[in-house]
């Protein structure tokens, strides 16, 4: 079982920071940082009329999908995933092996300015996520230690 | 695999609803979101095909309360229940933290209730789970059918690890918040002995 992961203040910080450099960088609408779950970790830009936990969970759905396609050709995944609209276009990419990196951009800005400032965040991020995996390792930090059974009565009910 | 924000101070977990094709996975996330307060709530999102049957998946996010000043956010799946669809099943299943197995009490669908769970075990054990060891609950859904199999008949058949259980009307509500409130208590349980 894939182990609980954690992320603290610090890591939550830089990743915030990359999404707001890459965002600037890119010119972009929107930057949105998932797991490979569905669960939202970070979002920089316009994201006030954006059903952002929505996206999250399809993103994770189409992205799982086309990694299982993928598979069926014989390849180890495909990295990145684009969709082109009228007016909006979304780009999908596997950042680590856990989360998904979410651009939603406009016609104030490119696919190839995209993928290029994709390029320099990815490395942060990375680093960001390296850093809490290790901490996340540190079963003593989880707030869920502290929890009691009357924690949990309380939360449910004593049924 | 639950996910703990410090900065934004939540608790996210992944709970999946399985089951047989029409056993009544949907109508249990419906009747949730239907009867769940709009701050508790996000949009319920259905990945359906034309004639209503869930064709990726259907997805809830909920919220729970506060633990330790922590918010809990349960994110709930339901997965295609037909035997076609396996392929998808096996994706959302991905990080879950607990499942409902929801089993169909008629008579007719007793067979398609031990292929979906033996499908089940299958695909959590690609995934390296196992349902021994993975928080999970059972809910007899249709208990209101002139068909219904028996309870202690179905209990003997899908219950071998003696889970939680609960009967089920889901169409009326009758089971479908006490299901949920007895995964989500055992997922949480789980999460604290430090997984």
């Amino acid at each position: 079982m894939t182990p609980q992961f954690v992320l603290h203040e610090e890591e939550f910080d830089a990743l915030m920071m990359a999404c707001g450099d890459l965002l600037r960088d890119a010119c972009a609408k929107a930057v949105i940082l998932i797991d490979k779950n569905g669960q939202l970790l970070a979002a920089s830009g316009d994201t006030s009329e954006l059903d952002a936990t929505s996206l999250a969970s399809l993103t994770a759905g189409n992205m799982a999908a086309t990694e299982g396609l993928a598979k069926l050709v014989g390849e180890e995944g495909f990295g990145h995933l684009f969709h082109q609209g009228q007016n909006e276009n979304i780009h999908i990419s596997s950042v680590s092996e856990r989360l998904l990196l979410v651009i939603i951009f406009d016609e104030r800005s490119s696919l190839g300015l995209v993928r290029l400032r994709l390029k320099q965040a990815k490395s942060h991020i990375e680093a960001a996520i390296a850093r809490a995996e290790k901490r996340s390792e540190d079963v003593a930090g989880s707030p869920l230690d502290e929890i009691t059974d009357e924690d949990l009565d309380s939360l449910f009910g004593k049924d | 695999m639950s996910f703990i924000n410090y900065s934004s101070r939540e608790i996210n977990c992944k709970i999946v609803y399985y089951g047989p094709g029409l056993c009544g996975k949907t109508t249990n996330l419906q009747h949730i979101y239907d009867n769940t307060n709009p701050d508790a709530k996000g949009k319920m999102i259905s990945l359906e095909t034309e004639t209503e049957r869930t064709l990726f998946f259907d997805f809830l996010p909920l919220s729970l309360g506060e633990i330790r000043g922590f918010k809990t956010r349960f994110h709930l799946y339901t997965v295609p229940g037909q035997i076609f669809y396996n392929a998808s099943r096996k994706l959302i299943l991905k990080g879950v933290d607990g499942v409902v197995f929801v089993a169909d009490s008629q008579v007719d669908r007793y067979d398609a209730n031990l292929e979906s769970l033996e499908n089940l075990r299958e695909n959590l054990d690609e995934q390296g789970y196992d349902l021994d060891h993975l928080p999970h609950v059972i809910q007899y859904n249709k208990r209101d059918m002139p068909n219904a199999v028996d309870l202690d008949f179905l209990r003997q058949a899908l219950n071998t690890n003696h889970v939680p259980d609960f009967e089920a009307v889901a169409t009326s509500g009758d089971g479908v918040f006490e299901t949920l409130k007895a995964v989500a208590k055992r997922v949480l349980v789980e999460l604290k002995k430090g997984n």
